[in-house]
Order: C-alpha cells, then sequence, then structure tokens
C-alpha cells in the first residue's frame, strides 16, 4: 500500500534536492566554520550562503539571520531573550491564545518568573484583534509575539497591522512563521516584524535547524552562551549540513512558493468543500478566506478523531487530529477551545495538511474512503445524533 | 503504539450494538477525555447470555470495549463483576500508559450494566 502522506503540518519530506546540497558538509566539506583554513573557510562560506538565501526570502539583511536548532529554539529565543533585554524597560509582553506551545509555555515560564503576560483572545475563526493588542499595550510592554498562521486551524494573523502597531507604540513585535516561511510571502520591513521564527523541517528542509530573524539594533539577550558564534548571538558549533539544507530549502521555496500556493488553495478549497457535501454534520475550523493554503481542519461531530486517524492509517493516509484522545495530556487541543469550540465537538476533529506533492488523485482517495469510516464509527456510537 | 491485538480488536470489534429491551443498561462517561460507553446486557440465571456494546472514542476505548464484552459473554454475574481494567488491558497485550483509563471505562460500563440489572430485580422483589 502507498502512503498518502497528508500532514505537512507535522513535517515536511525533506527535498532530495536538499539532501543532495547538505551531503558532502557531512563528509568532504566537514570543516568547522569558525576555523581559518580552507575546509573551514569552505564551511563558513557555505553557512553566509544559506544565510542570504533565508534572508532574501524575508526581505531582510543577512546579519539579521541567526541559525537555531528550529523552531521551538527560535520562539524560546524572541521571547526570553527580548523580555530579559528590557528588564529596565518593562515586564509585561503580549501573545494570544493559539500560539504554539513553543510561545505559550515560554510565555507560562517568564510568567512564573515574575514577568506579567497578556494571552489575547482569537475570535471563532482563530483570528486575533490588531486593537485588542493595541489595547492590551501599556508603559511596561516590551513585546508582542502573535503568529502568522495558526499551524492547526491554519488562520493568518493581520501581522502587518498588528506590527505597525506595534511599531507606532515602540514594542518589539515577534512572530513566529514556522507554518509561513517558504509557503506565503514575507517581508518584514513592509510588516513591521521584528524577530521572526523559522523551522526547516516546515519547508522540505532538515530537523532540526531554524532560523531566527533578529531586526537590526534590537535589544534581546543570547539564549545560548559559549563560543563566539553566530555574532556572538548563538553560540555552539554551527549545524553546517542542517544550515547549508534550510537555504536550499528557501532557495526552492522561493521559486515554488508562488505556483505551490495556487495549486494547494485550489485542492483544499475542493477538499473542504466536497467534505462538506459527502460527511453530514461537519464544520469548518478555522477562517474560511485567511488561511494557509494546505490546510484542511474540520470537525465531524459523532466521531472521535483518534478513531478516523486510525481508521485512515489502515487505509495508508496519515492525517492529524485535535482531539483530547491524540493528545499526551488528555487535553483536547487548547487552538480549538480558545476558538470556543466545545470539548465534545473538538473531540471529532480532524486536519489535513497538503504538500507539494499532493496530487488531485490523493484527495479522492481520501474523498471516497473518509465518509464510510465516518459511518462505521457513528453507527458505534451511543450517542443519537439529532439528524 | 497499539498492539497488534488492540487494533484487530479496532478493525473487527466485537458485539457492537444494543441489546432490545435489555436487562441492564450500563452507560460511562469518561471525564478524562469525553468519552461515552453504553452496555447493554440480556441476562438469564444468573449469567450473561448476551452483551453488547457502543463506544465513541478512541482505539483504545474501542477495543476495551470490544474485548469486556468478550470476556464477560457467557459468564456468571459475579464471575463479570470481578473483570477488571488490568484484566481487559492485559487481554488486549497491554494498553500504552496514556490509554489506560479507556480500560477503566469499559470495565466500569460492564460493571454498571451488571449493578443496573440487579437493581432492576431487587425492585421487583419488593414490588412482589
Ligand atoms: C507554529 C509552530 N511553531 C513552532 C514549531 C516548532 O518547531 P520545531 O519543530 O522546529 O521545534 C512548530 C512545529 O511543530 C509550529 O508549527
Ligand atoms: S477514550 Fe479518549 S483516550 Fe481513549
Amino acid at each position: 500500500m502507498k502512503t498518502i502522506y497528508l500532514d505537512h503540518a507535522a513535517t515536511t519530506p525533506t527535498d532530495r534536492e536538499v539532501v543532495a546540497a547538505m551531503t558532502p558538509y557531512f563528509t568532504d566539506k566537514f570543516g568547522n566554520p569558525s576555523t581559518l583554513y580552507g575546509v573551514g573557510r569552505e564551511a563558513k562560506a557555505a553557512i553566509e550562503e544559506a544565510r542570504e538565501k533565508v534572508a532574501s526570502l524575508l526581505g531582510a539583511d543577512p546579519g539579521e539571520v541567526f541559525f537555531t536548532s528550529g523552531g521551538t529554539e527560535s520562539d524560546n529565543q524572541a521571547l526570553v531573550g527580548i523580555v530579559y533585554a528590557n528588564e529596565k524597560k518593562g515586564n509585561h509582553l503580549i501573545t494570544c491564545a493559539i500560539e504554539h506551545h513553543a510561545v505559550l509555555d515560554t510565555a507560562e515560564f517568564l510568567k512564573r518568573r515574575g514577568f506579567e503576560a497578556t494571552i489575547l483572545p482569537v475570535d471563532k475563526y482563530g483570528m486575533v484583534d490588531p486593537e485588542d493588542v493595541r489595547r492590551a499595550i501599556n508603559g511596561k510592554t516590551v513585546l508582542v509575539s502573535i503568529m502568522h498562521a495558526n499551524n492547526e486551524v491554519g488562520t493568518v494573523q493581520p501581522v502587518a497591522e498588528i506590527g505597525k502597531i506595534a511599531r507606532e507604540a515602540g514594542v518589539a513585535f515577534h512572530t513566529d512563521a514556522v507554518q509561513t516561511f517558504g509557503h506565503l510571502p514575507i517581508d518584514v520591513n513592509a510588516m513591521k516584524i521584528d524577530l521572526l521564527s523559522i523551522s526547516g523541517h516546515k519547508l522540505y528542509g532538515p530537523k532540526g535547524v531554524g532560523a531566527i530573524y533578529i531586526r537590526k539594533g534590537t535589544r534581546i539577550i543570547p539564549f545560548m552562551h559559549g563560543g563566539g558564534q553566530e555574532s556572538r548571538r548563538r553560540a555552539g558549533t554551527h549545524n553546517v549540513p542542517g544550515i547549508v539544507g534550510l537555504g536550499k530549502a528557501a532557495e526552492i521555496a522561493a521559486v515554488e512558493m508562488g505556483s505551490e500556493e495556487a495549486h494547494l488553495s485550489i485542492l483544499r478549497d475542493e477538499l473542504i468543500a466536497s467534505i462538506l457535501e459527502r460527511v453530514e454534520d461537519v464544520r469548518l475550523n478555522g477562517h474560511p478566506t485567511e488561511r494557509l493554503p494546505n490546510n484542511i481542519n474540520v470537525c465531524i461531530e459523532g466521531a472521535e478523531g483518534e478513531a478516523m486517524l486510525l481508521s485512515l492509517d489502515m487505509e495508508g493516509i496519515c492525517v492529524s487530529s485535535g482531539s483530547a484522545c491524540t493528545s499526551g495530556t488528555l487535553n483536547p487541543s487548547h487552538v480549538l477551545l480558545a476558538m470556543g469550540i466545545p470539548a465534545e465537538i473538538a473531540h471529532g476533529s480532524l486536519r489535513v495538511t497538503l504538500g507539494r506533492s499532493t496530487t488531485k488523485k490523493e484527495i479522492d482517495y481520501l474523498l471516497e474512503v473518509l465518509p464510510p469510516i465516518v459511518e462505521r464509527l457513528r453507527k458505534m456510537s451511543p450517542l443519537k445524533r439529532t439528524r | 503504539m497499539y498492539s497488534e491485538k488492540v487494533m484487530e480488536h479496532f478493525r473487527n470489534p466485537r458485539n457492537v450494538g444494543e441489546i432490545e429491551n435489555p436487562d441492564g443498561v450500563g452507560e460511562v462517561g469518561n471525564p478524562v477525555c469525553g468519552d461515552v460507553m453504553k452496555i447493554t446486557i440480556r441476562v438469564n440465571h444468573d449469567r450473561i447470555d448476551d452483551v453488547k456494546f457502543q463506544t465513541l472514542g478512541c482505539g483504545a476505548a474501542i477495543a476495551t470495549s470490544s474485548m469486556v464484552t468478550e470476556m464477560a459473554m457467557g459468564k456468571k454475574l459475579d464471575e463479570a463483576m470481578t473483570i477488571s481494567k488490568q484484566a481487559v488491558a492485559e487481554a488486549l497485550d497491554g494498553l500504552p500508559p496514556a490509554k489506560m483509563h479507556c480500560s477503566v471505562l469499559a470495565a466500569d460500563g460492564l460493571h454498571a450494566a451488571i449493578e443496573d440489572y440487579r437493581a432492576r430485580q431487587n425492585r421487583k422483589e419488593e414490588q412482589a
């Protein structure tokens, strides 16, 4: 059975061209970029080339891009680094209820250390109101952190508006762009972004490598202490193959992004319409139009998410769910709850995220097997649905 | 993460459905993650003649429900009351730690159905 991988928000397969670009940096070009001799210089040149590729996809200066171990580190660095660097100015940060745990849990950590955090609500589509950001800013605010697009429901936030509000108030603005970098256009200047998180494995790059954009002049303390790498911003010998891979992935994305967005959003809209048509009592989660081109997230009443996921896996289809039963903590997705979706409805949530290689045929197969799976699970349920 | 046995019961659950005019009904909900389960039994001479389940829940909830009905089928009520969540989990070659609470639901559902049957018997005797 061929695997139909429809969980690209979780991770993407590393592009073969990316792997090919990385390979020499494990063996022949193994040098430490901090050294002066030939193999070291070669590695140094490679990471600087990667930095330029990442920067160019952000409209940033290469000197404003720093390599990290991934999205989680970049998020942690942004929050902790800004808050601790600005203790004299204030002690307050603003974020929102549907952030990735890499941001939310860091905000919670900072709260326990005595900082103040405002966690803004979202509307039923998972959208943050920029006016809420404006109202939440006070004289002690040092950071606003609102994600570019949500990884579960795909809602794309009005980051340009939020950036403008933060800039006017003289507050640093961070955005977690892990789900959008290489997928949607980003311009850190037009969007008035001061810090931005990137993860390699979400754009067909390798896992365990990422980057953080830090606008020149931003007051921030480093997260990692040690060697003077990354202009003293991030100590530790560079993950050269990983960084080269991220650079290559960014280079490919720069070419593919436009057509990919067009192709995927058509498949996405077809899939959403067909699920709503073929399965009763389904609701779409997230914004109807302001959403990631590859994201489909629905709640199917009367069927539990993990059971659907297992059933689809038996057909070779990989998807995910925000049901309590699929989470290690046995809590339903904090994103769905924050959007006002009751726990029992969140129970039936299903996320399908398309990728570069997704075909119409794969979507059609999902549409063929899903309705009978839902039917079987609903028949097994003791709850009688009203319709 | 699930054993082959769990997957087998998930794919082909035994005794799915609802007995008409049952002798006992057990309806339990799972406060942990929101699953619901209903077990209906038919009792004959203090023995479970038939048992069926309905479950809205995860793979483990469906598999443990299925397993508990298989274990209870044909058993004396006293014996069926001793079927524990551990026994259900063991019969399925184990469950991941985070899923042990699903087997609680299955065992509780069966016990609730038997208790319901006994409560009904007591009421009948009182009326007689
Ligand atoms: C929005 C968002 N932020 C952060 C992360 C964490 O990134 P990483 O897996 O590189 O640590 C993810 C990925 O899971 C994500 O989707
Ligand atoms: S019933 Fe929810 S985790 Fe099993």
